[in-house]
């Protein structure tokens, strides 16, 4: 129930010591590293910043090269893969690896440098493939782009706007040239936005006939551009050719580096590791011949970290107990069925240092309403199955993951359950099928009753299940109450809610109104009646009078009182909150119904087989995602909204142990 | 077949409809800022998906309701029954809930699964928080949904 106790752990130990004290630490991975402890009090900083930022650089590059390879050599991979975890490796066998660095290195740098070259590459050969299209209208020019004359003569290259002809041309330039037949134009190229011309001419005419180009938008060539256009369009593919053939044989190269991608990969969390060992030295603190660490370590494992220390070192160890006002980390323990629920209450927050660590509780309701919602066999088997082989599967996966998945299961579990007494196995497939192919109607009946045809009948469990839940919540906060010895708080905001809830259940459950929901008449005798007048009257009373009990002022203490009181629609709105049990579960039910009707509809024939096996495989894995997804949202919402909102604040801190956050492989220490 | 079972069919009709067309509004905004999101970051797909799909759900009801009132009227397999127009009216009645709420519960749902794509984008791992609150929206159209059927049920 309650969170793991922590205790502080301070170490004073010899400074040549420090790495292998730092170093075993690392290794038991059960203390969080705590610097505060140290202020005011006259040590020395011991500074490891540069090392860790080598560290981390050095892995960085590493992790680089691993990226690159992964881009033009991929590793094959299945779906899955992502739950396979990290590879477990002897320290022996990472050390061995780690004696090659230099030639690891040098292969991580050829492996960016090949990219970059790659990359390079691309953009010469886009390049070039813009200057070959910009060549394209010149292809017809015979001469050198750049020539502008010859002894004699003029060559004017260039384009002017579009023109139909030749005449068109002379036409321009004839009001500067009086005589035409002193200039040569030839037309190289045509197309809607402009023409390119070559106009030859005698030198000393060259400007007279540039204005009359001029006329016609005249712009020479740029003189970006040189040489013989066919030759050197000829050259710019050779060029592209070459630099593809280059590509190909950097990208092959990648395939001989990637053999090595475990080595990296291993190297890379060597570096990681080295980096984590920095930052935990780096949060000791000196005094002239010693040095000291402190941190949180909790209380089940301390005895046994504190023992190992002192056999391997000769240092000083204090356990002391954690202050009130520290801010120490928060670490749950539960086991089992409580344990795969951690991840749902981790992400609303874990419990802050004076709550209880809800996940057992919670756990069941989760599981029971999960179900309650989902609501059918087959569905329920399917998913129980997939996550057990799953879970047999891979055992290293990561353990979040394998929380999560584990709920999932007993959710399965759960739904399959909810499914026999509801009498639900892919909604009513059973019935259908044999109705459409067999020629009678096969019903099966539900262990309990079947919540499409007596459906009031389950709203009203919903309704009491939700009184259950949220009960249990308000039972919860007066736990802590207890514990705490805050009885005033215990009588003023549980027990008094409980009097007024019970007694205003009981006097509802004798009218019309709830006859007439339940078809159930329910008669107390007077004194149940009296009593239960007695418990919704004094419990209101003492709402009103106590809920404000910290104001002093009279008026303001009735006030807030009877703010409070007004909390009762709250209870009402949890309460009715409680009735998308009810609906999901139908949803579920009358959704794989539709799946089966369409799915019959070709009839008994072999299209009609063909077309029920298709649409009943589509349909009900879509029905099935959708409505694991809508329970998965709607019991979230419940546990958040209705049962955490009665107790529950949540706010810890994290505990965040000491070790090596590797990324590839788990190193396994020798003893 | 009189006038009543027109009513009955319209009232199933306008339940699919309603509710169908807010689920495609919401679930298509909440597209577009998915589809945002994966363009960024192509890792967080599956999570930015379950958050498009949340506004998907009305139209799922709309549907529940139309089928439920198809067959109980004895349109779905069967032949049609005799539907008064006064049932017929009392089951276009069942179905304004959750043809209306769904419409407008889907639409605003998908603006709220839009800003909840914001929060995963940023923060990923407050997945579970972001989800509760295009979850809040949806109460309603639950609610919607459950007295839509009671009624159906009870009226025919």
């Amino acid at each position: 129930m309650s969170v793991m106790a922590m205790k502080r752990l301070n170490i004073c130990g010899m400074k040549r010591d420090r790495e292998s004290i730092i170093e075993t630490i690392n290794e038991f991975k059960a203390m969080e590293l705590d610097e505060s402890a140290f202020q005011n009090k006259n040590l020395s900083d011991f500074p490891t910043n540069d090392q860790r930022i080598t560290f981390e650089k050095k892995a960085h590059n590493i992790e680089n090269a691993i990226e690159a390879i992964e881009m033009y050599a991929p590793e094959k991979k299945g779906m899955l893969a992502s739950l396979e975890g990290k590879k477990d490796i002897k320290r022996v066998s990472m050390m061995s690896i780690v004696k090659r660095e230099d030639e690891l290195t040098d292969m991580a740098k050829r492996a960016m440098d090949n990219m970059k070259k790659i990359i390079e590459d691309r953009v010469e050969i886009d390049r070039n493939q813009v200057s070959m299209q910009s060549l394209e209208p010149w292809l017809d020019l015979d001469i050198p782009m750049e020539f502008t004359h010859t002894e004699r003569t003029s060559f004017l290259i260039g384009t002017i706007v579009k023109v139909d002809s030749q005449e068109e041309i002379y036409d321009g330039i004839g009001l500067h040239l009086v005589d035409l037949s002193e200039v040569e134009i030839s037309i190289v190229h045509k197309d809607k936005f402009q023409t390119c011309i070559v106009a030859v001419c005698l030198k000393e005419y060259e400007n007279a006939v540039e204005n009359g180009l001029h006329t016609l938008g005249f712009a020479r060539i740029s003189n970006a551009f040189k040489g013989v256009p066919r030759e050197e369009l000829d050259k710019l593919k050779d060029d592209n050719e070459k630099l593809q053939r280059e590509i190909e044989m950097l990208k092959a190269e990648f395939n001989t580096l990637a053999e090595k991608r475990e080595d990296l990969k291993i190297l890379s969390d060597y570096y990681r590791i080295e980096a984590s060992k920095q930052e935990g030295m780096g949060k000791s603190n000196d005094s002239a011949s010693t040095f000291f660490i402190s941190g949180y370590v909790p209380k089940k494992v301390a005895g046994s970290l504190v023992e190992k220390l002192n056999k391997k070192f000769n240092l000083y160890c204090e356990l002391e107990n954690v202050k009130e006002d520290e801010d120490s980390p928060v670490l749950m323990q539960n086991s089992g069925i409580g344990q795969s629920v951690e991840g749902i209450v981790e992400s609303y927050g874990l419990p802050n240092k004076k709550e209880i660590d809800p996940s057992k509780i919670v756990s069941w309701f989760y599981v029971f309403l999960f179900g309650l919602m989902l609501s059918d066999a087959a569905y329920g088997l399917i998913m129980f199955i997939a996550c057990a082989v799953l879970l047999k599967k891979y055992k290293k996966m990561e353990l979040s993951m394998r929380k999560s998945i584990k709920l999932f299961m007993y959710c399965g579990i759960s739904t399959l359950m909810w499914g026999i007494l509801f009498g639900g196995y892919f909604g009513d497939a059973v019935e259908t099928v044999s109705k459409t192919f067999f020629g009678h109607a096969v019903m099966v009946k539900p262990l309990w009753f079947a919540p499409l045809s007596d459906p009031m009948k389950l709203l009203l469990y919903c309704m009491l299940f939700g009184i259950i839940h949220l009960f249990v919540g308000l039972a919860v906060k007066g736990y802590m109450c207890i514990r705490d010895r805050e009885y005033l708080n215990f009588f003023c905001d549980v027990v008094l809610w409980f009097s007024l809830l019970v007694g205003l259940i009981m006097l509802l459950l004798p009218t019309e109104l709830f006859y007439s929901l339940s078809q159930l008449r329910i008669n107390f005798g007077p004194v149940l009646t009296v009593i239960s007048k007695i418990l919704a009257i004094g419990g209101a009373l003492g709402i009103l009078v106590m809920a404000g009990r910290n104001s002093k002022k009279v008026g303001l203490r009735l006030a807030l009182g009877a703010y409070d009181l007004y909390n009762l629609t709250g209870w009402l709105s949890d309460l009715l909150s409680y009735s998308r049990l009810l609906a999901l579960g139908l949803a579920t039910g009358v959704i794989a119904s539709v799946i089966n009707q369409i799915g019959s509809m070709g009839g008994n024939s072999i299209v009609g087989i063909i077309l029920f096996i298709i649409v009943f495989i589509f349909g009900h894995i879509f029905n099935m995602s959708i409505n694991i997804l809508g329970a998965y949202v709607h019991t979230n919402r419940l546990q958040y909204v209705e049962f955490f909102g009665k107790f529950y604040e949540g706010g810890g801190r994290e505990f965040h142990p000491f070790r090596s956050e590797t990324k590839y492989v788990d190193i396994e220490e020798e003893s | 077949m009189g006038i009543g079972i027109v009513y009955a069919l319209l009232g199933a009709a306008l339940a699919v409809l309603l509710a169908g067309a807010g689920s495609a509004i919401g679930v298509g905004i909440a597209g577009q800022a998915a589809s945002g999101v994966v363009t960024e970051d192509p890792g967080k797909f599956a999570k930015v998906l379950i958050m498009q799909l949340l506004p998907g759900t009305q139209g799922l009801y709309g549907l529940m309701i139309g089928f439920v009132t198809l067959v109980k009227i004895g349109l779905l397999g069967g032949s049609a029954a005799n539907v008064t127009p006064a049932t017929g009216l009392l089951v276009l009645a069942a179905c304004l809930p959750i043809g209306l709420v769904g419409l407008i519960s889907g639409i605003y749902q998908g603006k709220t699964s839009a800003a909840a794509i914001g929060i995963v984008a940023r923060k990923p791992e407050q997945f579970a928080k972001a989800m509760l609150f295009p979850a809040m929206v949806e109460t309603y159209a639950i609610l919607a949904l459950l007295i839509s059927f009671l009624a159906v049920n009870a009226v025919v």
